[in-house]
């Protein structure tokens, strides 16, 4: 039941944030020890979700409606224990679509204190026929919202104080980190290869179901499972350059034909994670986190291991590509690949080296991403691969220690927009930020002038 | 296996206004890449700014030909603001500002902040705003059957519909057609090769690609109300997925050419039906549920997508001797 | 060699020389009758100053030569002019008119149009397409009269008669269907050349026409652009092959570490100490003017360092 309830916190907390004045009809659920949830999801006769479907949950004197969300999913808030009942709005079910028992509506659940509880209403096809083709439409149970989620003690609400503004640096401090160990494995490829990697971000994803396989599904330790999941990824990082980066290089095909191929693979592993492990969301785990509080500051004891974890990593990674031979000569294959080649390093080596520890990096970044959002999903990398791309752009493409900084800005403006603009909109203020960077600084920031003729 | 009701389903798909949409996406994205090289990975935030503008618009209660300005002069907007910072940039840039903003839109228009006007995540309900549509209809009330196809006359997911949206992949094709043969086609195509050459002949290259990047996504434009018009406007059905398929659906048909696009759009719904419905068929629900085979589908397109740009990027139509990726 | 030239070129070329014979030979010298005056251009990248021109005049009608060592600015300063790169300071007029800031396409649609020294032929594109694009004034080139073909169909006929003249003239026409990308080097340079010439621009920068080119094709580019200058166009070029520069140059302008160091008529600017120390450490003891040792093994070696160079660059711009 938790795990129900996270899913539910996880997609719609966002939602909550922007409307207090519609909080009254379209509050998503957090169970605590004084509120129970009822909830569920609600699927036309093409088992897609279907929004905008309105229900009314009565009970314990009180009457709320809801409505179903993009992904179907509703849910209502009762601080009250006992019997609820909850009656579907046939007027607002998908056209042409009726309940299938229609004698189940309306229907009464019970709920219970700090739990979800659900309640189901399948729908079939008005005219009984099979389910009717909508191509494109159905494109979206595979659309991620592009968040992805909030960690449980970010802040919900716009509005500015200084309690606030601390509260929300920390936590953009926090995700900045996170968020740098994939941006600068990202950094990395591109400066090495030329290549801007789309399918980066599945990286991340591989990383965070890996753990969830760990420690859910073959109920190993967390640690344990982390470290695994970083090794099957850095092993998925040889793989891919082995198996088709490195033959495409060869083939001589130019790096735009080879960032649509990203492309391709990254909408191909985006499906192939939500083929195995569905759609809704995935936690690592499921013990509620301690928190800790520092005056304003409320952070959680996981969050702060995943930062010195992280801050480790990365300062080894900087000690590796400032301090030892092979980072020297990653950096110098970074500068000129034709130089370097010509100076006697292998490039191909370290290309292939680049991958393993981008990919690597990724998955850690996964881990640790999907232990402080409290949950992974197939959609994770997706989401956060612009956040990634806007990072490595503001710190200068291809300059590792670039996207460390720039990773840093962006998960301080993606937590402190918060404080001023709808929380639902903070991942388009870091995207816009990309956009103004590009029109104000697009040499300096970006690198090399190209020399004409 | 009901292969009647099977090859009937697919054969729906050849004239679908989603494939009608699909294609007209392409053909705007064609403008962009296969005739300037412009690489506009956002494609879906122009179909989803002609969607929220031509629904908005006449959920306000403007007439028809006034919400389809609406919705050409959103997307013209949203291409000017991406053109200003980008066209004077590096291919790759573009790429990663397109997406960005196609996403920002996205953002934008679910958020609950505008509850109001978007309808947030759930979007916009199609009735509220099919009505100037459907009473532009000549046909009035009914179904019609023709063969096995019984789709209504003029409501929602109708022959009327079916008509206009393949009215304006014809007429795009025809744009196209005059384009590529003109002098102005000629110098894309130079832009294309090598844009300093072109630079260097006293042609303003920036103004071109602007030029370029605002009548493809106003076609992009014109393809969200298409695709919207039988069925709702919803945020997140329009997204990253929404243009990766349209450059799949380009590139299966052949960047550069006149009618990839429309070929590419038929051949991706029509095999996608196909798959999807066979599987649905002879695939038990122990092996696979209904949304595995979806995703299923879905991962097909991926893989297809890798295939075609590694191996046939010049897609079914296109000429190997001049495909539009740059080879450098 | 200039015994097989026509009569009228060697006139030409004394007429010129007759016109500079009173230039004093230093840096920045004041011409008779410039076409370009350019004043304090200069370009900083990072902390290295690439230009720094205090002045410079390009006599009308002449075949200005822009040599020097690699490194010494002569590309950059090619690009500022042209409008190719924006320069840190300065200003410069082309024919009394203030191109400062003046974008790339403008400064080819006022009249000086350039060509690049890796050729930019648009190889997936036919020759005749290349010379039509070429050609200026096409109103089939505005969107909205493109799509009426009867508005640009007379004008097309126009440019592509222009165009096999041209081509004719540059012994291309038998390739006119071609791919241009199936072309020679040296025919890519030639096509190159016959594009700019579409728009009969007054002024034509070169940037190392002779790079790359066999030396079967030399002669025949070589007479093109005397007889260019027969026609009165300008000709402004970078080369680092001498004997070109020796052998077609009415003047010469000399560059190192960004500055022109000295300017001269190309028999006697050889001598000039200054050019001798610019090219000073590798090659201080010979005599750049001296033929003989140019034509062997030092202008190979001149050369393969240049296209050593050449490779550096294209390997950076990738």
């Amino acid at each position: 039941m938790r795990t129900v309830l996270a899913v539910l916190v996880l997609s719609v907390t966002a939602l909550l944030a922007a409307a207090p004045a519609h909080a009254a009809a379209e509050a998503p659920c957090v169970a605590d020890v004084a509120t129970g949830c009822i909830n569920g999801t609600i699927r036309n006769s093409d088992r897609e979700p279907a929004p905008g479907v309105s229900l009314e949950i009565a009970g314990a004197g009180t009457t709320v409606t809801v409505v179903t969300d993009a992904e179907g999913r509703w849910s209502a808030a009762v601080t009250v224990p006992g019997p609820y009942t909850v009656k579907v709005d046939p007027a607002t079910l998908p056209e042409g679509d009726v309940l299938r028992d229609p004698s189940a509506n309306p229907r009464t659940v019970n709920a219970t204190l700090g739990q979800a509880t659900g309640a189901l209403f399948p729908l079939v096809a008005a005219d009984g026929s099979g389910p009717t083709p909508a191509p494109g439409a159905t494109g979206a149970p595979g659309t991620g919202n592009g968040e992805v989620g909030t960690p449980s003690n970010s802040q919900q609400d716009t509005g500015f104080s200084w309690d606030r503004l601390a509260q929300q640096t920390v936590s953009g401090l926090i995700f900045g980190i996170l968020l740098a160990l994939a941006s600068v494995g990202l950094s990395l490829i591109y400066g090495t290869t030329g290549l801007s990697n789309f399918a980066h971000g599945e990286q991340v994803t591989l990383g965070g179901i890996l753990a969830y396989v760990g420690c859910q599904l073959l109920g190993l330790p967390v640690v344990v499972s982390g470290v695994l999941a970083v090794i099957a990824g850095a092993a998925s990082g040889w793989l891919q350059d082995a198996g088709i980066w490195h033959p495409l290089r060869r083939r001589r095909v130019g790096t735009t034909q080879q960032m649509i191929v990203t492309i391709g693979l990254s909408m191909a592993l985006q499906y192939t994670y939500q083929f195995f492990f569905g759609g809704g969301s995935l936690r690592i785990v499921t013990t509620n986190p301690t928190t800790l509080t520092f005056g304003p500051v409320r952070v959680t004891v996981t969050s702060l291991v995943s930062v010195a974890i992280a801050a480790l990593v990365l300062g080894a990674v900087a000690y590796f590509l400032l301090g030892t031979r092979v980072g020297r000569a990653t950096r110098a294959v970074s500068d000129n690949p034709a130089l370097a080649a010509a100076s006697g390093i292998g490039v191909e080596r370290i290309i292939r080296l680049v991958w393993v520890l981008g990919a690597a990096l990724a998955a850690l970044g996964g881990v640790l991403m999907g232990l402080y959002l409290n949950a992974t999903s197939w959609s994770m990398g997706a989401a956060l691969l612009l956040l990634m791309f806007a990072a490595v752009t503001l710190g200068g493409l291809g300059a590792a220690f670039g996207a460390l900084v720039g990773s840093i800005v962006i998960g301080v403006v993606v937590e402190v927009a918060n404080l001023f603009i709808p929380s639902d909109m903070r991942y388009a203020a870091a995207l816009l930020i990309l956009i103004v960077v590009l029109l104000v600084r697009p040499q300096g920031i970006l690198g090399r002038a190209e020399r004409i003729g | 296996m009901d292969w009647n009701n099977i090859l009937t389903n697919v054969a729906g798909e050849f004239f679908a206004p989603t494939t009608a949409a699909y294609a007209l996406a392409a053909i705007g994205l064609n403008i962009h890449f296969g005739l300037t090289g412009l690489i506009n990975m956002g494609q879906a935030g122009f179909m989803l700014l002609g969607a929220y503008g031509f629904a908005i618009s006449t959920i306000a209660g403007w007439p028809l030909w006034a919400a389809v300005l609406v919705a050409i002069a959103c997307a013209a907007v949203f291409g000017l603001i991406l053109g200003i910072p980008t066209l004077k940039l590096r291919g790759d840039y573009l790429a990663i500002v397109t997406i960005a903003a196609a996403e920002i839109v996205r953002l934008i228009g679910r958020s609950t902040a505008l509850t109001e006007i978007t309808g947030a995540s759930s979007g916009l309900r199609g009735n509220d705003y099919k009505h100037t549509f459907q009473d532009s209809s000549p046909f009035g009330d009914g179904n019609f059957q023709l063969g096995p196809f019984d789709y209504s006359l003029s409501a929602s997911n109708s022959w009327w519909v079916r008509i206009v949206g393949w009215a304006a992949v014809g007429l795009a094709c025809l744009l196209v057609w005059l384009l590529i043969r003109s002098p102005w086609g000629r110098v894309l195509k130079g832009i294309r090769e090598d844009e300093d050459a072109v630079r260097s002949l006293g042609k303003n290259v920036y103004s071109y690609k602007m030029q370029a990047l605002i009548l493809g996504g106003c076609i992009g434009a014109v393809a969200g109300i298409i695709y919207v018009l039988p069925r709702a406007v919803q945020p997140d059905s329009m997204g990253r997925p929404m243009t990766f398929f349209v450059w799949t659906i380009l590139l299966l048909g052949g960047a550069a050419t006149v009618f990839g696009p429309v070929l590419g759009s038929i051949i991706f719904w029509a095999s996608l039906m196909l798959i999807k419905s066979v599987m649905r068929a002879g695939v038990p629900d122990s092996i696979m549920r209904t949304e595995q085979i979806e995703q299923f589908g879905w991962i097909v397109v991926g893989v297809t997508l890798m295939l075609l740009i590694i191996f046939r990027p010049q897609g079914i139509l296109g000429d190997k001797k001049e495909l539009a990726i740059d080879v450098r | 060699m200039s015994a097989d030239q026509p009569t009228t070129v060697t006139d030409r070329r004394a007429e010129v020389a007759a016109s500079l014979a009173d230039v004093a030979r230093t840096p920045g010298a004041a011409k008779p009758d410039p076409i370009v005056v350019a004043d304090h251009v200069t370009r900083h990248f990072g902390g290295m100053t690439a230009v720094d021109v205090d002045h410079l005049e390009v006599q009308r009608g002449a075949i200005t030569a822009l040599i020097g060592p690699n490194g010494a600015g002569k590309t950059t300063l090619f690009n500022l002019l042209t409008g190719f790169d924006r320069p840190s300071t300065g200003e410069w007029t082309f024919d009394g008119r203030s191109l400062h800031g003046v974008a790339a396409a403008r400064v080819a649609r006022s009249g000086m149009v350039r060509t690049f020294q890796l050729t930019k032929a648009l190889s997936r594109m036919t020759v005749m397409e290349n010379m039509r694009l070429g050609a200026p004034d096409q109103p089939g080139e505005r969107l909205v009269t493109a799509l009426v073909p009867a508005l640009w169909r007379p004008r097309e006929k126009a440019i592509t008669e222009q165009a096999e003249e041209l081509l004719a003239r540059f012994k291309l026409d038998t390739k006119r269907d071609d791919f241009a990308g199936s072309l020679s080097g040296g025919q890519r340079k030639l096509l190159e050349m016959a594009r700019a010439l579409m728009s009969s621009p007054r002024m034509l920068m070169l940037d190392e026409p002779m790079a790359g080119v066999n030396p079967a094709l030399t002669q025949s580019l070589l007479g093109h652009i005397e007889s260019l200058r027969d026609e009165g166009t300008t000709v402004l070029f970078v080369e680092h092959d001498m004997h070109m520069v020796r052998h077609i140059s009415d003047w010469v302008v000399v560059m190192a570490e960004g500055r022109i160091v000295a300017e001269g008529p190309p028999e006697t600017v050889m001598q000039d100490q200054a050019v001798v120390d610019a090219y000073l450490g590798k090659h201080h003891d010979t005599d750049l003017g001296d033929d003989s040792l140019l034509s062997d093994e030092v202008t190979e070696q001149l050369e393969a360092e240049v296209r050593a160079e050449e490779d550096t660059r294209t390997e950076e711009t990738r």
